[in-house]
């Protein structure tokens, strides 16, 4: 009895499968980085740059692949120039979502003439569709090491700014004001959000990227007003998420109409948006609550 | 001076607010407001940060319904969009390189909430012209408004107030954006233009200075409770104590007035983090 | 001469029934797309006009898993993204909640190609445009929707100016803020599901954002800047298709560096401008 149900929620084979525990340990590494950094791109309302990044790899990935290089340098080479130009570009909130939008058309542009290049000359297809929308169960083992090590920096690129970063973040002219170089913060960060965002597309797709980089966080910034915490929360939201998700992949592989599973973007997409309705919701029926917590804050 | 009894007494209020309670959850922002503005009265709406004066001009745009008691306009109960109030916004944010010049910006008062698209009038215009001439502003009428001066601008969101002929005109908080000279100018304009459109005017600033010898009444608004009178009447000491609930000491000096202890500071409990302060400044 | 007449120009770009189709569906699109554009830029909201068509992607995976018409199923899913957007929007931040629907609807997308058999090249077509497979019943369709479209957006023009660029002042006049910008987000939609069959999902919002960008540094009406977008949206996808006829490059690859590059023209030639005749623009005002 405990059994069949332990069976129907693990399916059978689930813990001994290599993929799966790759899957979950790099969402895992993928979900805590995507967290720390994602509460600063939705404070300072960068969230379609952040998504950009991770459309990005598009055009980087065929790029690389048709100068036949790894694809880690075309993911890091367009995500890094391309998030320099769009900081670059857009100073006022205005200014940088339109700024955001042109760069961005322009390098997918880009990238729909590389992937013609590359299915017309080299005969590849299902490209778009991998980095599109990618997948946990598809990481290429010999990128990891590359993959951890950008993910390190980025991380460390946040600890190193964290301070100027907040206090700009807050209140950019008073940080000005006082000394804080805001721009040079401003490009740095962008680095940052660059390097993690596309190793996260290395590792799940744009997609889940996107996801994982900005629900978790802003999630996460509703039920907690001091940042480190809501790194925190955001991380371990993000983890739960794409388990939960790879959970529900895994055992979707004889789920109807056709036995080959769901794919698990679906899922993880799905239960994020589902989290921060709820979490919206919960703050709506306990407003008072709400209140009191901010104050008490 | 008999004249200007009569005056007071004689004609029905332009705007008169009976009662007025607003409550947020359990925060009472209004509570039991009551005042009576006539035909050219320049009334300052005066209260510190958070006091409820915004709360208080949505309730008489009727974009706000008050949990009790009513607003009337001319004897009638007020209702959203009503063109016989002119209303001047507290804050605008237009990029620099948006594409409208500044008569384009003050037309939008006149024509803007009709459906369709504008078609060439030379009416229109010359409503608009009026309207900008009214203001000092068809010096820039053609700028573009994204790159004028915010003292330049304030005088485009009067005029576009003005242009459906408003008996009311409320403004929220035109001068804290401003320098003190831009400040006066502005006191100087609105006071004018009331006297010349028989106008009355509701100002709301969180300082009384700059309109001192301005307006011809002030309304104190403090924890929710609102006194009316003229700038003698009013600001006391002991009045403002009440209305407070706690003491707070009026001083003149060098003909400026300062209410120390008005702008409390926030109890321990309730400061706001940083954290918070972000959000609200993203949100 | 003959051989660039004949480069730009190739034979049958204009004679062959089936492009006959495509330069009036294009040219549909690509007056609406400026149009709607003027008010993406105006209220800054290109991530939402990239993520609709996008999303839409789902609804066309939709209809092929289900066998129906493509466009209906653009059509559904970009219009309740926009709907849901402009509801979710009203309680959370704005550009998490467009990030958070374009990635459900993504989601949802790459579970309809899942289930579906779509052909690689269909979906490739789906994503960066296609110029050759527009059928003159589907033209029919875009006119019909494209038209109502405008009309829509003509009739709310004012309103919706007035609530962009001054919120407070046209509620206080009596608009409901909160109905215009869904209306808006409504347009944006439909935009969306007639244009990504012509320019692809990936691309669509090029056009939305690039031309409308451009004109907002050039023009300094409203009206002309509508006019202009509208005039630099059509001259992009004309050249595109041509050029994506001659060299068979995807048609999504010319609208987006077509565009991109008036915008990066306009920009720098008034940043120019403006550093030569610093406030030449206006005259002095005291105050
Ligand atoms: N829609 C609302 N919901 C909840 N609280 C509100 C709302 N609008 C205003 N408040 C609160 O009511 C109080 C008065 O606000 P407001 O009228 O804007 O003050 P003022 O304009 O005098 O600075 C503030 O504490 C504000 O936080
Ligand atoms: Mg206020």
């Amino acid at each position: 009895m405990l059994n069949s149900l332990w069976h129907t929620l693990f399916a059978p084979g689930f813990f001994s499968s290599s993929a799966v525990w790759r899957a979950l340990s790099m969402s895992a590494a993928v979900a805590v980085v995507s967290g720390m950094v994602g509460v600063f791109a939705v404070v300072r309302g960068q969230s379609f740059a952040g998504h950009a990044l991770g459309d990005f790899g598009t055009t980087g990935a065929s790029g690389a692949f048709l100068a036949g290089l790894n694809a880690v340098w075309g993911f890091l080479g367009v995500g890094l120039i391309a998030g320099a130009i769009m900081d670059t570009l857009g100073k006022r909130a205005k200014e940088r979502d339109i700024a955001t939008g042109v760069v961005l058309s322009l390098i997918l542009g880009i990238g729909a003439l590389f992937l013609y290049f590359d299915t017309t000359y080299r005969n590849t297809t299902g490209a778009p569709m991998t980095i599109l929308f990618g997948s946990v169960f598809l990481v290429d083992p010999s990128l990891l090491p590359f993959v951890l090590c950008f993910d390190g920096l980025a991380v460390l690129l946040l600890f190193i700014i964290y301070r100027p970063l907040l206090f700009s973040s807050l209140n950019v002219d008073l940080a000005r004001a006082k000394g804080v170089p805001a721009r040079l913060i401003s490009i740095l960060f962008m680095s940052a959000l660059a390097m993690a965002v596309e190793q996260s597309a290395i590792v799940v797709g744009a997609l889940l990227s996107t996801a994982l980089l900005i629900g978790p966080a802003a999630i996460a910034i509703r039920f907690t007003h001091r940042p480190g915490k809501a790194m925190l929360v955001a991380s371990m939201i993000g983890i739960f998420s794409s388990w939960m998700g790879i959970l529900l992949a895994y055992d979707s592989y004889n789920w109807p109409p056709v036995n080959r599973g769901w794919p698990v973007s679906f899922f993880i997409a799905s239960i994020i948006l589902l989290l921060y309705i709820l979490s919206h919701l919960r703050l709506r029926m306990g407003t008072r609550r709400g209140k009191k917590v901010l104050q008490e804050g | 001076m008999y004249l200007r009894s009569v005056a007071n007494t004689a004609p029905d209020p332009v705007l008169t607010v009976k009662q007025v309670s607003v409550r947020f959850g359990s925060r009472r922002v209004l509570d039991n407001i009551s005042l009576e503005l006539q035909a050219g009265d320049f009334v300052g709406l005066i209260g510190p940060n958070g006091a409820g004066k915004t709360t208080l001009l949505k309730v008489i745009l009727g974009l706000q319904p008050p949990d009790a008691g009513k607003v009337e306009m001319e004897g009638k109960v007020i209702h959203r969009g009503n063109s016989r109030v002119g209303y001047v916004p507290q804050k605008i944010s237009l990029d620099p390189d948006t594409p409208m010049s500044a008569r384009d910006l003050v037309a939008l008062g006149l024509d803007g909430h009709r459906w369709g698209i504008p078609l060439p009038s030379r009416k229109r215009w010359a409503a608009v012209d009026e309207a900008l001439a009214a203001v000092d502003a068809l010096r820039y009428a053609n700028a573009p408004v994204g790159k004028l001066s915010g003292g330049e601008q304030q005088r485009l969101l009067i005029a576009q107030a003005l242009l459906t002929q408003p008996k009311l005109l409320l403004l929220d908080e035109p001068l804290s954006n401003l320098d003190i000279r831009s400040a006066h100018e502005v006191v100087r304009l609105v006071s004018r233009i009331s006297r010349e459109q028989n106008l009355a005017i509701l100002l709301v600033a969180h300082d009384m200075n700059p309109l001192l010898g301005a307006m011809d009444k002030i309304v104190y608004l403090a924890e929710g409770r609102a006194a009316m009178g003229s700038v003698d009447e009013v600001v006391q000491s002991h009045v403002l104590s009440q209305l407070y609930g706690y003491d707070v000491e009026v001083i003149r000096v060098q003909g400026r007035i300062l209410v120390v202890g008005g702008e409390a500071p926030l109890p321990v409990n309730q400061s706001i983090s940083v954290w918070d302060e972000a959000l609200t400044h993203v949100e | 001469m003959w051989s660039v007449w004949h480069f730009l120009f190739a034979p049958g770009v204009f004679r062959d029934p089936f492009m006959l189709s495509t330069w009036e569906g294009a040219s549909i699109v690509a007056v609406l797309a400026g149009m709607i554009g003027f008010f993406v830029i105006l209220r800054g909201t290109a991530f939402a006009s990239h993520a609709l068509p996008k999303g839409g992607f789902a609804g066309a995976a939709a209809a092929a898993l289900l066998g129906i018409n493509t466009l209906w199923g653009l059509t559904v899913f970009s219009v309740s993204g926009a709907l849901a957007i402009g509801w979710l929007g009203r309680r959370g931040r704005h550009d998490v909640v467009i990030a958070l629907i374009l990635v459900f609807l993504l989601g949802s997308g790459a579970l309809f190609l899942n289930l579906s058999d779509m052909y690689a090249p269909e979906i490739y077509s789906l994503l960066f445009g296609e110029i050759l497979g527009i059928t003159p019943a589907e033209v029919r369709d875009t006119a019909i929707i494209g038209l109502v479209s405008i009309i829509i957006l003509l009739l709310v023009y004012r309103p919706l100016l007035y609530v962009s660029v001054l919120p407070e002042s046209a509620q206080a006049r009596g608009l409901s803020v909160r109905r215009m910008e869904m209306v808006f987000l409504f347009l944006v939609g439909l935009t969306s599901a007639v244009t990504v069959p012509i320019v692809g999902a990936l691309l669509t919002f090029s056009l939305m954002v690039a031309p409308a960008a451009a004109a907002s540094y050039l023009a300094k009406r409203p009206g002309m800047a509508m006019i202009l977008s509208v005039v630099i949206s059509l001259a992009s996808v004309w050249l595109s298709i041509l050029l994506s006829f001659d060299t068979g490059w995807p048609v999504g690859f010319f609208v987006a560096s077509l565009s991109a590059f008036a915008y990066f023209l306009a920009r720098f030639a008034t940043a120019r401008r403006r550093a030569i005749f610093p406030k030449a623009h206006r005259q002095p005002a005291e105050m």
